[in-house]
């Protein structure tokens, strides 16, 4: 996993709810044996129309509207748990998501795919929404280290949580299967005692 | 204090705890089917290792297999690879697989415990948000992303954080024509597709302890809908009686020593929930949804609700795909499809409910009906019981085993546009193909949807 530092970039503003896995991802494109290449069907039937033309009002074909960062509305990432939506996001070049809300399935496939979650309040939202309509090309910055989310424009922040040991995961691009393996012992103890 | 049921079966499965971090979760059982894992096993690979314990695994094939004419090749080129991948990952790790052409093949949460090997007291894991119903045995069951099947894998355990708890109580008799869908598309809709998020739900009540233990899977199954991490079920004799005689279910003396352990299974008098929801099963009439998420549901009776006066772009956006509009009534709305099938409701007691109400009677000629059964156990039953040649004769019909369009991966999907009764556990977007429009509901209210071609009151057609 690539190393997490600090992010400045414009965002790419997504203002729906209950964003659910299967508009990240259709099921018809997870027929893949990789990790690779997910990114060009992210947001593939909002993105594209029946014909496979680009729609023009979808976020993604706006020209203008770039960055590494996805901001979406509460409750990001609901319904199906297909890490592949982690996958998309990551592949397609964000390398955070900021909501008021994420499911939790998708807040740990996002982890574990170097993508970072980042939840912010509701207010503190409305605020990026409302700055991004002003000036598409408005600025967040994401401090990994301080836990600390800035609107550029504003110079408005907002602490956002992150448990220490993934934190820590992020920043050294290490993964919880080598964490895993380095208590093997105790999982071979706990199964030979105890396991159904 | 007491504890709830959840906690006395989590805390018994925690490895480690790291410091403001996740748990070691040591996992009992491992499901896997050929959409999810691909990418762990390769991660394996990649690493050089093998899997942990090769006797916690179990595969099936269920998402893009055909429903019809399994015994041939799969047709489309990269469904196909998928399931020759999960094949071949099978044989060089030493998994157990229930593949195609397998008596035991079927959704991976309908054979699980149809197999007996889903019982009381474990932590069990897929790479699959609808893990849920395995927890009407009184279990753990949740749905994890690839990286945590591959850390399941190579070393049988995953690193999560301990959810909170959530209590859900129906008391109460529930009235003619409802049935355990319509409760679970009840509560979603009461608590919002977000209410469950972060907690882990125990369905409790007078109304949840009537019901089977199909029915209960129904329930558990659909706790993910509401954000929940999932669902369980205090197991009692209901649930012994099910598993005893299964094919993995435990014999002799081991059954005894389980079947004590499993009656400690529940939680303590007093003991606190996080949070605490009551709701009356009287008050639940038959359910449909009108919208893109499973929140989005009515009783049969009431108006869709007005988007005139909100600012809510998500309810605009949800009636503008499904092409309804706002303050009315869905009953007599014309329909094309009705899909009967699923993890949620595609086991023998979902196909006896459907074939005790069409009997003797037609679908409409303008509706497609499918009714897919969830394992190569229950089509066969079904088979034994008659249940084919009732469906048959109504104009119904009865596939093979598989996902089939619940989800518009493999073969089986709606068209653009149309609308299609589902049995299923969403209504997202082109979950069911392109441009379908989902409404979900119980088999009852789908079988009476495809009799009359319209939207129904099932309470009509039953004396």
């Amino acid at each position: 996993m690539e190393k997490f530092k600090k992010l400045v970039s414009s965002v790419v503003p997504l203002p729906l709810q209950d964003v659910d896995t299967d508009q990240i991802i259709p099921a018809r494109f997870l027929k893949a044996t990789t990790r690779e290449g997910f990114g060009d069907n992210l947001f593939r039937d909002w993105r594209y129309d029946s014909e496979g033309k680009p729609n023009p009002d979808f976020v993604l074909n706006q020209g203008g509207i770039q960055g590494e960062i996805l901001v979406a509305g509460k409750n990001f990432g609901c319904g199906s748990s297909r890490e592949h939506a982690a996958w998309a996001i990551y592949d397609y070049g964000f390398k955070v998501v900021v909501s008021s809300f994420f499911a939790d399935i998708f807040k740990n496939n996002a982890l574990n795919s170097g993508l970072l979650p980042v939840q912010v309040s509701d207010a503190f939202l409305a605020k990026i929404f409302f700055a991004i309509q002003g000036n598409p090309s408005a600025q967040l910055e994401i401090d990994l280290e301080n836990e600390l989310i800035t609107l550029q424009t504003t110079g408005e922040s907002e602490s956002f949580e992150i448990n220490a040991y993934k934190k820590y995961c992020l920043q050294q691009g290490y993964d919880d299967i080598d964490f895993l393996i380095s208590k093997k012992l105790e999982i071979q103890e706990f199964e030979n005692a105890t396991a159904i | 204090m007491g504890r709830t049921l959840f906690d006395k079966i989590w805390d018994s499965h925690v490895i480690h705890t790291i410091e403001d971090g996740p748990q070691v979760v040591y996992i009992d059982r491992h499901f896997i089917h050929e959409v999810t894992s691909p990418q762990a096993f390769a991660g394996l690979k990649k690493r050089g290792i093998g899997v942990f314990n090769t006797s916690k695994t179990i595969a099936t094939a269920d998402h893009n297999v055909p429903t019809k004419d399994q015994h041939l090749p799969i047709k489309d080129a990269l469904s196909k690879h998928q399931v020759d991948t999960l094949i071949k990952n099978c044989e060089e790790f030493g998994v157990e697989l229930y593949g195609l052409g397998h008596p035991y093949q079927g959704i991976v949460h309908v054979i699980g415990p149809e197999l007996g090997i889903t019982q009381p007291g474990m932590t069990i894991v897929c790479g699959d948000s609808h893990t849920s119903p395995h927890g009407a045995f009184g279990n753990i069951a949740f749905g994890i992303g690839t990286s945590e099947v591959e850390q399941v894998l190579a070393t049988q355990c995953v690193l999560q954080r301990k959810p909170k708890t959530m209590k859900i109580q129906v008391d109460g008799a529930l009235r003619k024509g409802v049935v355990s869908k319509d409760i679970i598309l009840y509560v979603i809709s009461q608590i919002s597709t977000s209410g469950g998020t972060g907690y882990f739900a125990e369905f409790c009540g007078s109304a949840i302890e009537s019901l089977s233990m199909e029915a209960r899977m129904t329930i558990c199954n659909m706790s993910i809908e509401m954000g929940a991490r999932g669902g369980m079920i205090a197991p009692d004799e209901i649930t012994f009686d099910y598993i005893k005689g299964r094919q993995f279910a435990p014999q002799g003396s081991v059954w005894d020593e389980k079947l004590t352990f499993w009656k400690t299974l529940k939680t303590d008098e007093g003991a606190v929930f996080d949070k605490e929801y009551y709701f009356d099963a009287a008050a639940i009439e038959p359910m449909i949804t009108y919208g893109t998420n499973p929140g989005m549901g009515i009783g049969i009776s009431e108006k869709v609700p007005a988007d005139s006066d909100t600012v809510n772009a998500t309810l605009k956006k949800a009636l503008n795909y499904m092409d309804l509009e706002g303050d009315r009534q869905l009953l007599g709305k014309k329909i094309d499809y009705v899909f009967i099938g699923s993890c949620t409701n595609s086991r023998i007691e979902d196909l006896r409910m459907v074939a005790d109400l069409v009997k003797g009677k037609q679908k409409a000629d303008h509706v497609n009906a499918m009714i897919i059964p969830g394992s190569k156990q229950v089509e066969k039953q079904a088979m034994d019981e008659g249940i084919d040649k009732v469906l048959a004769a109504a104009g119904f019909e009865l596939r093979q085993p598989g996902c089939s369009a619940c989800l518009g991966m493999n073969e089986d999907k709606v068209p653009t546009g149309m609308y299609c009764v589902s049995t299923s556990n969403r209504n997202f977007e082109g979950r069911q193909g392109p441009g379908a429009r989902t409404m979900l509901a119980s088999p009852l209210t789908a079988a009476a949807a495809a009799l009359t071609g319209y939207v129904t009151d099932v309470r009509e057609m039953m004396n």
